[in-house]
């Protein structure tokens, strides 16, 4: 197997919570392994207060772990502390589109300074003629037309802002892209743009993607595998199809059986009721889903279930997988 | 006919600094005893102007250009706002799009209940904490009797919009309009909503207006869809036809961009233009100017409805 470009090992994010209240933590992340290989693109999906953005931050390191490891290309990016990071060339080699474009561009960068910011920052450019290539190159390849460059962000539509969030990540051209709910702004038909505009992307420029969206009917789109998050664990890892056609978690079950679907009309299918337990100290040996699981057995609430394999590249941790 | 609801021919505009804002244009719509009617659209469709104006809520800036609506018996644009008030809540209720800003924050959801039962429920007042309950379990809220104490940032966006359902729900309405129920909320979440809203039509006839932008979700629980454009009503037809025989050229695109569990992302076709500028003067046919399919004849005024069969009608001169 050749080594993958981004390897996170028991990575872990921890909060400390209740003021007053020495000692409670709130487990944001727990113990999650991730692997994406180069030219990999990587779904990332579970319901809010899953640990998704948390993860995702962790991955980008706008924030360091509490504990555990992020290689990049084999290189440990862990050993140096997030305010050094920022300074090294790696940095411009992760980056994040992030979900609403309207809210994440500078409201007073023209838009060829929004995609000339990172170049100067990450990777020092400064010749006027160099940055003015790279800017129309990048505003190029998202199909941005060129007398849109010197308009403000307030003058463009949403999708035309999108292409423009995505220029500004691909134009240091990074070997990883995370791309956090790219179209949960748009429409559908600006979202069948942006969608097909990122399948696009990545066959011409071979990045990995990191894909996180609520739209399971979108991350299958774009993702050879699947990973699903629930309350800071990783629950399972498929390969696409396999993911939908045969899943092994019963939370995953859940969430493909809640999918709209007018094919589906009428037929009774698994439904998820409840919340979610307390993210604040949860008890270690106590599966994370227990209490919301339809199966849930005294098993679950004494033995915390392990990530386990169930064939080529399809994980799930549950006793009764 | 036995319409709960009834939208004839209504045209509503916005007067604004820069101009006259065309944002409803004679929309027709009916919404039967027990039925519940999608109304699919992208942002700036005017789905939800549509929804206010049922509610007789209207900004101060609306000014209402013709047509009817027509509640049970009650005209809605000709009743006095007394008339308006009680039916509102009682008869005619709304979940509103984020359940945390439509709730008061510092007032106990429990609370918040009783004030609707007191106000139209013609309850004693030692009842109105048994039916705030009732309306709580009946949402199925785990725990009703402790979370009738709790404020809303106690509770989950879930929970809340439970909880505005529960108030919805709280007098037996006639018609519930809900607009983008489950925007915001879980997929799993939304399910459980979306089944709850189904299961009180089905099982008190209550009438529902589905307002939403997703196609999935309107085809999986709607039994009829009107879809929108720029202010027009373009088509209407039962679910099951409008997903599987398209009439108006907007529509098929529609779904040819919404992702299905089937798409695949060369398959997705993306909706050429914009939506034009209600402020401007605009062709008869609103989709003119991103229609493949536009002739001459589309341009000539006025745009009929074409009746492909009983249920099934398009606003198009050349229909698929």
């Amino acid at each position: 197997m050749t080594q993958p470009l981004l390897d996170a090992r028991a990575l872990t994010k921890r909060y400390p919570v209740g003021g007053g209240k020495r000692g409670a933590m709130l487990h944001a992340v727990d113990a999650v392994d991730l692997t994406i290989a180069p030219g990999e693109c990587v779904g990332l999906v579970g319901e809010s207060g899953c640990g998704k953005s948390t993860l995702v931050r962790l991955l980008a390191r706008l924030i360091d772990p509490t504990s555990g490891n992020i290689f990049l290309d084999g290189a440990d990016t862990t050993a140096v502390s997030q305010a050094r990071f920022v300074t090294m060339p790696d940095r411009a080699r992760i980056q994040v589109v992030f979900q609403d474009p309207s809210e994440s561009l500078n409201p007073s960068f023209r838009v060829f300074d929004s995609i000339a910011d990172p170049l100067k920052r990450l990777l020092g450019v400064r010749d006027r003629d160099k940055l003015a290539a790279q800017v129309h190159r990048a505003a190029e390849l998202v199909g941005l037309p060129r007398e849109l460059i010197e308009r403000y962000p307030h003058q463009l539509s949403g999708g035309q802002r999108a292409r423009v969030g995505i220029a500004r990540a691909i134009v240091v051209e990074p070997s990883l892209l995370i791309l956090d709910e790219p179209t949960s702004a748009l429409d559908v038909s600006v979202q069948a743009i942006i969608l097909r505009l990122l399948a696009d992307l990545q066959a011409r420029l071979g990045m990995s993607y990191l894909f996180v969206s609520h739209d399971l009917n979108v991350v299958r789109l774009l993702c050879s595998r699947i990973v699903v998050m629930y309350l800071g664990r990783v629950v399972e890892v498929a390969p696409t199809e396999e993911l939908f056609t045969a899943p092994r978690h019963p939370y995953t079950r859940a969430l493909i059986a809640s999918i709209p679907d007018p094919a589906r009309r009428g037929e009774a299918r698994p439904r998820l009721d409840g919340s979610p337990r307390s993210p604040i100290d949860p008890d270690p040996n106590t599966c994370r889903f227990y209490g919301r699981c339809p199966t849930g057995t005294d098993r679950c609430a004494t033995a915390m279930p392990e990530l386990l394999r169930f064939g080529e590249g399809h994980f799930a941790a549950c006793h009764f997988a | 006919m036995t319409a709960q609801l009834t939208i004839e021919d209504f045209s509503l505009v916005f007067r604004t600094r820069h101009g006259t804002v065309r944002a409803l244009e004679d929309v027709s719509l009916s919404v039967e005893r027990g039925e519940i009617v999608g109304v699919v659209g992208e942002s700036g469709s005017g789905k939800s102007v549509l929804a206010y104006a049922v509610m007789g809520l209207q900004d101060a800036a609306a000014r209402v250009q013709g047509g009817r609506i027509l509640f049970g018996g009650l005209d809605m644009l000709g009743a006095g706002e007394q008339a308006l008030a009680d039916v509102r809540g009682r008869e005619l209720a709304m979940i509103f799009q984020s359940p945390r800003t439509a709730l008061n924050p510092i007032r106990k959801v429990g609370a918040q209940i009783e004030d609707i039962l007191r106000e139209h429920a013609n309850l004693p007042s030692r009842e109105l904490r048994k039916h705030a309950i009732a309306a709580l379990a009946r949402v199925r809220i785990p725990d009703p009797e402790r979370r009738y104490n709790a404020y809303p940032f106690e509770l989950s966006g879930g929970m809340c919009q439970r909880v505005m359902i529960a108030m919805a729900l709280a007098c037996s309405p006639f018609l519930l309009i809900a607009d983008e129920p489950t925007t915001g909320l879980d997929v799993t979440t939304q399910a459980v909503i979306m089944d709850l809203i189904r299961d009180m039509s089905r099982d008190q006839r209550m009438s529902t207006l589905l307002i939403t932008h997703d196609l999935g979700l309107a085809g999986e629980y709607c039994d009829r869809i009107a879809v929108m454009h720029a202010g027009h009503m373009v088509e209407i037809a039962p679910v099951e036809e409008l997903l599987s025989r398209p009439a108006h050229p907007y529509t098929r695109q529609l779904l040819a961009a919404t992702p299905t569990p089937r798409s695949t992302v060369e398959g997705l076709v993306s909706i050429p233009g914009q939506l034009p500028d209600l402020r401007r003067d605009l062709p008869p046919c609103r989709f003119s100017a991103r229609c493949e399919r536009h002739v001459a004849l589309c341009d000539e005024a006025p745009l009929p409805w074409t009746s492909l069969s009983a249920t099934h009608l398009v606003r198009c001169r050349v229909p698929l």
